[in-house]
């Protein structure tokens, strides 16, 4: 295994480790066995090791060890109209690590008409200079155009980027049409790209926000009213059908309700190639917040989409992942001030969106989902870390404990009880959206890149360490069933002979002018006619013709109809050859 | 007079016998003649003496309720002398079916039940215990259609005849203005058109191609002042008549204002055309790539947009032409959970689908491209069927709009330029009854609901239309569900020279078809009188539709939460993208902005004030902070 990343890490050198006696838990299977690590990997996993002298030796005692977890959403240090979010890449890794989380996978958001890669450039040079754990990064896609085509490409090919997210929201800013989004769907179709995809109706949010404004609703709870969970699952439908007219593998970021859950289970059963992300927020708290008195704890809760004020919300988000019909969780950390969610004061549309939840995230899905029986710590391993390292196509180095694979590993105490609290969590905004809430289960040791970095409650990580993980397109967790669907899915057209007969005069206007008429709007030009969709499943070589009327087929019935518009004589020219 | 001399006369003859007849396979009314569709045309001067009295004004009639009995019709000149009594006959309504007799008089029935005292010379017409059933509606046609210069086959005589000829007595056609254009001046068109041509009362829906300035203040003048309470907008259509998610919430806004009812074309325009681009790449140019390019998965979508929309909204909705098991399994969705929504599947849906567009023969393909396309799952009629009978579905239409193959032609070389439609109005009633009756999925009652009930409930046109009462419209049709005859071009009323459901056999048929009192089907012969129809003004907030709507109106009342102000410090901000979103909006809207605040969605049931337990927890000081020091203890939380 070589790893590009590799050059940025100027010491990882002698770090030798020896886990005695734990439970590995994998997503598959738990097994007792010890791990010895060097140079920031596996190397040895067994009973009776034969390792080198003076290895440091850690005594698990029969506790589980599990990958690391992987957050595979996150804002940090995110530039907002001048200011920065208050977690930057040192603060919001630190906070990840002590959560048990080894690597994050941050956001990188262009301004829309700049270019991808300068923004990518800068966010890589952000975290390499600050981030104590490894990461990768999403491009989003905030415009699109042919350069942003060829960005996106080398990206993909050259930069390990190998997920774009678009926007359905935020009009007039992000959001892309549905031409747009067909186009890029098709493009990251045929590249190997995941497309994800933030959902939420954005015409309809601005339509409603500008109703509570002028309704004199200008609190938090109008964010709320004005993005209804509807707009949500209405959004993640239409995302998925392009998805599947496409043959795109699609990501669903921050499912935050039951309906767009509901919609998502739903395109899994029909076939869909889809993938759902709750994140930290939707799976442990709720959007009856919204309502507080105290302005700024209810602006502390916005996000978008927002928190669904139906409680019943993070029960049954947490069943859904147990069951797999969700597949991997993020935090979607964005952690903002008072100050600056106070921007919105007067306005809930100018309030800084994002909630925190990147150091709560393990606990928070043990405590809701393995402690109530949902799912067995298999399945917790899968949803907090293997699947995401699949999709981004870090598989096996990363979210497995396996020889060869990166030493992120977690000793997981899950007898452990916090108390979560603002005073004592370590990002550096003044609320905690999960603020009081007791969970169960929590890491007793932490490594990343095989050095201790939490032991005894205390965190010692450094600044600068994490490396830069470049994700290679075509994952096999998502694009195995596409190739399958390409193959399958070629389109033939019905052999006839030339129609001869009588053809009425028309004005070519309106109507059936739409192919042509839509070139004009896309940015990007003609698509190639490879890639196809997976409706193909019709027999398309129209065998299904054979039914109904055989006998009408060869001779079609004429009647001589007075009305006619076409010359008359030419009424017997119709052809029906072959 | 070269009005067709079916041998269905012979099934008349044998009325009077009283015995259950053998079904007459061979010689139905409908069997197919030699030569018949020569003459489709009928010389009407010889036909109907009624027919040198025009009448051009006055035939707009208010569909408020009748009170029995009060009720004038301004022309009587034409009616006065039909006096009708059908004796015998199983009256079904869409509630329940009883033996009485029916009297009528002046288009109107005068009364029901039994040894009615009538005026002599009365014409009678026995029943022998068949069912007597309100006429049907069939509430999407598209007749006299224009399309790029040229016009639906079927004019409104023709189409109407046929509707007619199946047992539909009163249609609902949409008028589709020109983008750009005033609604008002097209409606105006459709009406003179109507108003000359049409055999049966015809009321009209009113297509949103466009939205601009002054369009709102034209859809008002619609309801107030010409009986318009149902307008369409298309989600397909690129760059034609489709309109964005903005401007769809803003109509629905609107309508909802109004009392009427929104109508959808549900596809997703913008997809349709990128596929469309793409199977055209690919070299699919025959009548298969229209389906190809229009997966019924875009249908489903926009079905599930629009129904967001009009929840967001609190609008009524109508969903046209609904066409594959997708969309309807949507629709039936949105209605559990408590969606105003209403599905019409067409003829077409409910009767044959989508594997024809395979055909070899280019001519016979071409005239099932209809949008959205008919599915190419051969399951999907009985599915269609099955939700129609079990009330998820509500209503039927034809979207009758028939082009002949050289108007289909235009599209030879390229399946996006074919003329869309398919026939459907005059096998509408049979083709219900033989799939849906017949099959045992619904009875008689349900019948008369999905045909005719329903759709004059939504539209405000009942009970004059759709139910068989004191007071109602005339408007009947005698059913023999013993009937069988084969559908076929050689035997239709239409123009053209297909039929979609060439060579299906369906059971059960109209005996006779009174509209407006008069009979203008027996004994398999058609009896219209050209322009006789009337237009039927309908009322807005159609209690069927609006009772609902107007309960969660008062419902949604939202309401801020009552804090005091903030007084913490506030970051410095550069005045950049990011929430400028609602104002924004505004620019784009030609409605007025101000809508009221009134009506509102459903999800207000959530309590709006909610005291948590850690409102008043201090919060920890912490390091970084971007607010100037020393503002960080004003953070108020007062109330």
């Amino acid at each position: 295994m070589s790893y590009q990343g590799k050059k940025n890490i100027p010491k990882i050198t002698s770090d030798r480790l020896l886990i005695k006696g734990g439970r590995i838990v994998n997503d598959d299977q738990s097994f007792y066995a010890d791990i010895y690590m060097e140079d920031g990997l596996i190397k040895q996993i067994g009973d009776n090791l034969i390792v080198p002298g003076g290895v440091k030796i850690i005594e698990a005692n029969g506790k589980m060890v599990i990958p690391g977890g992987i957050d595979i959403h996150t804002h940090f240090q995110m530039p907002y109209r001048g200011t920065t979010t208050v977690d930057d890449f040192s603060q919001g890794t630190k906070a990840a690590l002590a959560g048990g989380t080894t690597m994050i996978v941050d956001h990188v958001i262009p301004d829309p008409g700049s270019s991808l890669i300068e923004a990518f450039d800068r966010w890589r040079e952000w975290a390499d200079e600050k981030a104590c754990c490894d990461y990768s990064l999403h491009v989003d896609i905030t415009h699109w155009n042919d350069s942003v085509k060829q960005e996106v490409e080398s990206l993909l090919k050259e930069k390990g980027v190998n997920s774009f997210q678009v926007y359905m929201a935020y009009k007039d800013l992000y959001q892309m049409s549905n031409s747009e989004l067909y186009e890029i769907f098709t493009f990251l179709g045929e590249m190997g790209g995941i497309v994800q995809v933030h959902a939420e109706n954005g015409e309809i949010i601005a339509e409603e926000q500008a109703r509570m404004l002028q309704m004199g609703i200008t609190g938090p709870e109008g964010h709320v009213l004005s993005r209804p969970e509807e707009l949500e699952a209405e959004a993640v439908f239409r995302a998925i059908t392009i998805a599947s007219q496409t043959n795109c593998p699609l990501y669903v970021t921050k499912v935050m309700s039951k309906s767009a859950a509901d919609i998502i289970s739903q395109a899994r059963k029909k076939g869909n190639v889809v993938f759902g992300e709750p994140i930290t927020a939707s799976l442990g708290t709720d959007g009856t917040h919204y309502w507080s008195k105290n302005w700024a704890k209810a602006a502390s809760f916005v996000t978008s989409p927002p928190l669904s004020p139906d409680p019943t919300t993070p029960d049954y988000l947490n069943t859904l992942l147990a069951s797999g019909d969700l597949t991997l969780t993020g935090s979607a950390h964005c952690a903002f001030s008072v100050a600056q969610k106070a921007i919105g004061k007067d306005d809930f549309t100018q309030i800084p969106e994002g909630v925190n939840g990147v150091e709560e995230r393990m606990s928070l899905i043990w405590d809701k989902a393995v402690v109530t029986g949902k799912m067995d710590e298999n399945t917790f391993v899968a949803v907090t870390s293997t699947n995401a390292a699949k999709l981004l196509n870090l598989y096996p180095r990363k979210g497995r404990i396996a020889v060869g694979s990166d030493s992120d590993l977690v000793i997981w105490d899950s007898d452990a009880i916090r108390t979560v609290t603002a005073k004592t969590h370590h990002s550096a905004a003044e609320y905690n959206v999960f603020e009081g809430m007791e969970l169960r289960g929590a890491p007793l040791v932490v490594i990343c890149q095989g050095k201790i970095v939490l032991e005894d409650g205390k965190l010692q990580a450094t600044a600068g360490s994490g490396r830069f993980i470049p994700c290679s397109p075509f994952p096999d967790f998502a694009y195995k069933r596409i190739k399958a669907r390409k193959q399958l899915a070629v389109l033939r057209a019905v052999p006839r002979g030339m129609y001869d007969g009588p053809v009425s005069d028309f004005s070519p206007m309106s109507r059936g002018g739409t192919p042509s008429a839509s070139a004009r709007t896309s940015p990007t030009k003609q698509t190639p006619p490879v890639r196809n969709l997976h409706q193909s499943g019709f027999s398309l070589a129209g065998n299904p013709a054979q039914r109904g009327a055989p006998s009408t087929e060869e001779t079609p019935i004429r009647p001589a109809g007075r009305r006619i518009v076409v010359p008359p004589g030419g009424r017997s020219n119709i052809t029906s050859l072959s | 007079g070269a009005e067709r001399t079916a041998p269905g006369a012979a099934v008349a003859a044998n009325m009077g016998s009283g015995s259950p007849k053998p079904r007459q396979k061979f010689c139905g009314m409908f069997c197919p003649v030699e030569g018949a569709a020569e003459n489709k045309t009928l010389d009407l001067d010889s036909l109907s003496p009624a027919r040198g009295t025009p009448r051009n004004d006055g035939r707009v009639i208010d569909s408020t309720a009748p009170p029995p009995g009060t009720l004038c019709h301004p022309s009587p000149v034409l009616l006065q002398s039909d006096r009708l009594l059908i004796k015998g006959g199983k009256i079904v309504n869409d509630d329940q079916s009883f033996y009485a007799d029916i009297y009528m008089e002046d288009g109107l029935i005068k009364q029901i039940g039994e040894n009615l005292i009538v005026p002599g010379g009365v014409k009678t017409i026995d029943a022998h215990g068949r069912m007597v059933m309100p006429g049907g509606i069939d509430v999407h046609t598209r007749f006299q259609m224009p399309d790029r210069g040229m016009t639906a086959a079927d004019d409104f005589y023709q189409g109407t005849r046929a509707a007619l000829a199946g047992g539909t007595t009163m249609i609902i056609d949409h008028v589709v203005p020109e983008p750009g254009s005033s609604l008002v001046a097209a409606f105006e068109q459709w009406r003179s058109w109507a108003d000359s041509k049409s055999c049966c009362d015809y009321s009209l829906h009113v297509d949103i191609t466009d939205w601009h300035k002054g369009m709102q203040e034209e859809m008002e003048m619609l309801v107030k002042d010409h009986g318009v309470n149902s307008f369409l907008v298309y989600l397909a259509y690129k760059d034609v008549f489709q309109l964005s998610d903005s401007q769809i919430y803003e109509v629905f806004s609107v309508i909802r204002d109004l009392g009427a009812i929104a109508q959808v074309h549900a596809e997703n325009g913008d997809i349709v055309a990128e596929e469309q681009r793409r199977i055209l790449g690919l070299g699919i140019t025959g009548p298969e790539g229209h389906v190809l390019s229009r997966p019924e998965e875009v249908e489903a979508e926009a079905v599930n947009r629009s129904i967001t929309v009009a929840n967001q909204t609190n609008c009524p909705l109508y969903i046209t032409k609904v066409m594959s098991k997708s969309a309807a399994d949507v629709i039936a969705l949105a209605r559990k959970k408590g969606s105003v929504v209403y599905g019409e599947p067409i003829s077409a849906s409910l009767g044959t689908d989508g594997s024809h567009y395979w055909s070899k023969n280019w001519a016979k393909a071409a005239a099932y491209i209809t949008s959205p396309p008919l599915s190419p799952d051969p399951t999907t009629p009985d599915y269609l069927t099955s939700l129609l009978s079990c009330g998820d579905l509500q209503v039927t239409g034809s979207a009758h709009c028939t082009f002949n193959t050289a108007q289909r032609a235009v599209g030879k070389d390229d399946f996006t330029l074919i003329p869309e439609g398919t026939n459907g109005t005059e096998e509408r009633m049979s083709l219900v009854w033989d799939k849906c009756v017949v099959t045992g999925k619904m009875d008689e009652n349900q019948f008369v609901a999905v045909t005719s009930t329903n759709a004059a409930k939504i539209f405000n046109l009942y009970p004059r239309k759709g139910r068989i009462a004191v007071g109602s419209d005339a408007d009947l049709i005698l059913w023999d569900p013993d009937i069988t005859k084969i559908i076929s071009a050689k035997s239709h009323n239409l123009n053209v020279e297909y039929n979609i459901f060439e060579g299906i056999e369906v059971r059960g048929a109209p005996l006779v078809v009174i509209s407006q009192g008069k009979i203008v089907l027996e004994d398999g012969n058609l009896h219209t009188t050209e322009g006789s129809g009337r237009y039927l003004s309908r009322k807005p907030f159609p209690d069927y539709v609006y009772k609902r709507i107007k309960a969660r109106s008062r419902l949604a009342e939202l309401r801020g939460v009552p804090r005091g102000l903030y007084d913490g410090p506030v970051c410095e901000v550069s005045v950049t993208p990011k929430a400028v979103t609602p104002a924004s909006s505004a620019k784009t809207s030609p409605a007025k902005q101000p809508v009221q605040p009134v009506r509102n969605l459903h999800q207000s049931g959530f309590s709006l004030s909610g005291a948590q337990i850690d409102d008043n927890v201090p919060r920890r000081n912490t390091q970084r902070i971007v607010a100037p020091p020393g503002g960080r203890a004003n953070i108020t939380s007062l109330g």
